[in-house]
């Protein structure tokens, strides 16, 4: 497509070179005026993306806001099985990885290539690290049948006494059994929207692969970096639902052992 | 006749089809399906849109054949459900939430605002595909034995008492709802950043405030309906609970969800027809739309208005009376741009040279249509009156002087209008005259009986009625046969003028926008040269002193 609309508008882009003094890269869309125009067009509609994606992301967080209220017994019960050492460290490795790509921001900015690509790969590998961690978070529940549908089990809210391996759980008082069923609408939006995020960041880690081998190219390390700009605002955004979501899901009702 | 319209002036007599234009720069089918030329990508859609509009209409003419009788004969009442349901959801999400924008919008604001393209033409390109892939799934599920939920989807129904393909229809509509997230989200760009100099906000023609608005509304509400559907999907699949009322789950939630996008939709679907309206207002009355920056921001006003009226599709489900006041209150406030708009039109018309071509007819009927269907907007936003009529006939006819009278007639209006831009060629006008006056008649026959039936308590949604409401139904049916007549014919005559369609020249109307100051068809790069502007949009004064040492230059 790219070569067809360059061939189409060959009398056009001449034009534009004639008029302006400047270098044009073989990336400059042929229906912007400046590169100016075209990076300031290609962020706003990046803002703009996340945008939807917040609306995106809004309904589950008022799904959580509005069963919180009603069910709050089981919703706390339920966010104290959660591992928060996991989600913690996973944290801190989202953070981590958010940090390389602002290194990697910056890299393409100063035209640095192997410091671009080497962030580039670091940022993806925390994000993959950040979903090994995730996986066995996923595993966890699946071992206790907490993941919602037909093998759901409320027996660990009803009986926190028969685990004493679970020391968060056992010191806390059994809930109704009424009550413990709608701790599958916890592990539900649990699920929802820890899954949501895990597919934002594989989607994320597709791209960065994409963009390393572009990147080792030399694309982007030539004046051109709205692409790794771009992205970053995208990974950068997934940082910050996590942000929201650590703290909602795990901390919020954290409590010290009786 | 000839002699009152302006269609005979010079400039159109002596008109030459331009040897190089966007239709012939390329030729091959590759070049339609991989470009990146925004009205190529308009014609694509209104080609596609065209076709799941006579689909959808399809089923409105079975719902209307088997309403004939009392009896539910012709088909059995499951079936009847999957008619009703079709019809809603092609009609809403492959032909109404794109129609205007997804095809003149597409086709004019880049042009209308001087600028070569849209400010991501491949993002534009793709959003036709997902258009094509949620089509064709929407159809597979037909195929495969259709579906019955309304096009609601409302739970528990959608998640735990059908069989059919929910799961098929609803992946149809998040594809299609991200369709039309990028069509927003290009417009809104390229509004904001693709502008000509001189260009300022307020020279912006109306249509594309208009736009700006509906883009706004889907970029906010459409990933709040792709959501919903997913919940609806994992609930129908893994039985999480979040919808489901034994585990705790809350269907209302899903009403709020869904209303919080479908609402707001009803606005993504007519803001653009006001744009259409306005300028062809504007141009048959030879008159600066009145009141230009109250219209403006009439739309933006209804845009922001109609994300919080959702809860008014939902007084008869068990809300909180308090909630239902104030959304009782709210929905009646968007009366109040809306009538803006149409008070606009109307002093528009004042002491304009009216003339009376096919694009005006379907203004005019425009505007009579959507003012009814507005007032008995009112009529279903005050909590009383909504008990009493809410899931009956007249909710039915509401929405469809909103939505056919209002949107269709616009858009018909619209194609009109931009035919000779988009074509080179005229339409021919007497038959396009006659088919805009039997819709009009065909489109009252049809739905001014509805509003008595629904009136009298005919519910929507059934296949058989009592038979004291036979006659209104029988009327009914006679006018869907004119209206079908009335869709048919644009489409007959519109084909052959592609062919044999008298020339148009640059400015048949002698109309002021931007896009009638270029050869039509456009070039490709729309412009030789950047545009800068120096007048407002309906500045006729402007295109008087223009046109007087005019040379025109046919590429």
């Amino acid at each position: 497509m790219d070569s067809a609309i360059a061939t189409t508008h060959t009398h056009d882009a001449g034009h534009a070179h004639g008029e302006h003094e400047h270098v044009v890269l073989p990336q400059h869309r042929h229906h912007f005026e400046t590169e100016e125009q075209q990076r300031e067009a290609g962020s706003f509609g990046m803002w703009l993306f996340l945008l939807t994606e917040i609306m995106f992301f809004g309904g589950m967080f008022f799904a959580y806001l509005l069963y919180r209220n009603w069910y709050y017994p089981a919703f706390a019960a339920a966010s104290n099985q959660l591992n928060v050492p996991m989600g913690a460290a996973n944290t801190a490795i989202l953070i981590t990885s958010g940090f390389c790509m602002a290194l990697g921001v910056w890299a393409a900015e100063v035209r640095q290539k192997k410091t671009l690509v080497i962030t580039l790969i670091l940022t993806t590998i925390f994000g993959m690290a950040f979903l090994g961690v995730k996986y066995f978070e996923y595993k966890e529940k699946y071992e206790l049948h907490h993941i919602p549908g037909n093998n759901f089990s409320v027996s660990m809210f009803v009986n926190p006494q028969n685990y004493p391996q679970y020391p968060d759980t056992y010191a806390e008082k059994p809930l109704a059994p009424d009550m413990a069923q709608k701790t599958q609408i916890f592990f539900f939006l649990y699920f929802a929207m820890t899954g949501m995020h895990a597919l934002h960041m594989i989607i994320g880690i597709g791209l960065l692969v994409w963009l390393i081998m572009r990147a080792n190219r030399g694309d982007f390390t030539n004046g051109y970096v709205a692409p790794i700009e771009n992205f970053g605002l995208y990974w950068h955004f997934v940082d910050i639902v996590w942000l929201f979501l650590f703290p909602l899901l795990y901390l919020i009702n954290r409590h010290p052992l009786h | 006749m000839s002699a009152q319209t302006i269609v005979s002036l010079p400039d159109q007599s002596t008109a030459k089809m331009p040897k190089r234009h966007y239709i012939n720069n390329e030729h091959g089918l590759l070049s339609w399906l991989l470009t990146g030329d925004h009205k190529r990508i308009a014609i694509l859609y209104l080609i596609s849109i065209t076709f799941f509009f006579f689909i959808g209409g399809a089923f409105a003419a079975l719902i209307r054949l088997e309403l004939l009788t009392p009896q539910s004969d012709l088909v059995a009442a499951d079936t009847y459900n999957k008619f009703f349901t079709m019809h809603g959801i092609v009609m809403i999400f492959l032909f109404l939430v794109p129609s205007v924008p997804a095809t003149l919008g597409n086709f004019l604001i880049p042009i209308m605002l001087g600028a070569k393209d849209l400010a991501f033409p491949k993002i534009n390109l793709l959003s036709w595909y997902l258009y094509l892939a949620g089509g064709t799934l929407t159809l597979t599920a037909l195929v495969l034995g259709g579906v019955d939920t309304g096009w609601t989807f409302t739970t528990p129904l959608s998640t735990h008492y059908l069989n059919t393909h929910v799961l098929t229809t609803g992946m149809a509509i998040f594809i299609a709802g991200f369709s039309s997230i990028f069509t927003g989200l290009n417009f809104i760009v390229t509004i904001h950043r693709m502008r000509a100099p001189g260009m300022t906000w307020f020279r912006m023609p109306l249509f594309v405030w208009s736009h700006y608005a509906a883009s706004l509304l889907m970029v906010l509400g459409t990933p709040v309906l792709a959501i919903a559907i997913v919940l609806v999907a994992l609930e129908r699949v893994f039985g999480i609970g979040v919808f489901d009322p034994t585990k705790g789950g809350d269907p209302l939630l899903f009403q709020h969800l869904f209303w919080f996008y479908s609402h707001p939709a009803v606005y993504i679907m007519i803001l653009p027809g006001m744009g259409v309206i306005s300028e062809v207002i504007s141009t048959f009355s030879r008159k600066r739309v009145f009141g230009y920056s109250a219209v403006a921001f009439s739309s933006v006003a209804i845009a922001l208005f109609g994300f919080f009226v959702w809860e008014h599709h939902m007084f008869i489900m068990g809300v909180s009376n308090y909630s239902a006041l104030v959304f009782s209150l709210l929905t009646m406030l968007v009366a109040v741009p809306s009538a803006i708009k149409v008070f606009n039109w109307s002093f528009t018309l004042q002491k304009g040279s009216i003339t009376f071509e096919t694009p005006m007819l379907y203004a005019f009927a425009f505007i009579g249509l959507f003012t009814i269907g507005g007032l008995t907007g009112v009529f279903l936003g005050a909590l009383g009156m909504d008990i009493h009529l809410t899931e009956t006939y007249f909710i039915v006819a509401h929405f469809h002087y909103v939505m056919v009278g209002g949107m269709l007639m616009a858009f018909l209006a619209g194609v009109h209008f931009w035919w000779p831009k988009m074509t080179g060629r005229m339409y021919p006008e007497s038959l396009s005259k006659l088919s805009a006056v039997t819709s009009f008649i065909g489109f009252n026959l049809t739905f001014m009986p509805q509003f008595i039936l629904g009136y009298l308590g005919m519910p929507r949604r059934y296949a058989a009625y009592p038979q004291e409401y036979q006659v209104l139904n029988v009327l009914s049916t006679a006018g869907a046969t004119v209206l079908g007549v009335g869709f048919l014919l644009p489409l007959l005559y519109l084909g052959w003028s592609l062919k044999y369609g008298a020339i148009a020249g640059n400015n048949p109307w002698q109309a002021t926008g931007l896009e009638w100051q270029i050869q039509s068809p456009p070039l490709t790069e729309n412009f030789v040269e950047t545009p800068i502007m120096d007048h407002e949009a309906y500045d006729y004064e402007w295109l008087a002193n223009k046109t007087k040492h005019e040379v025109t230059t046919v590429g």
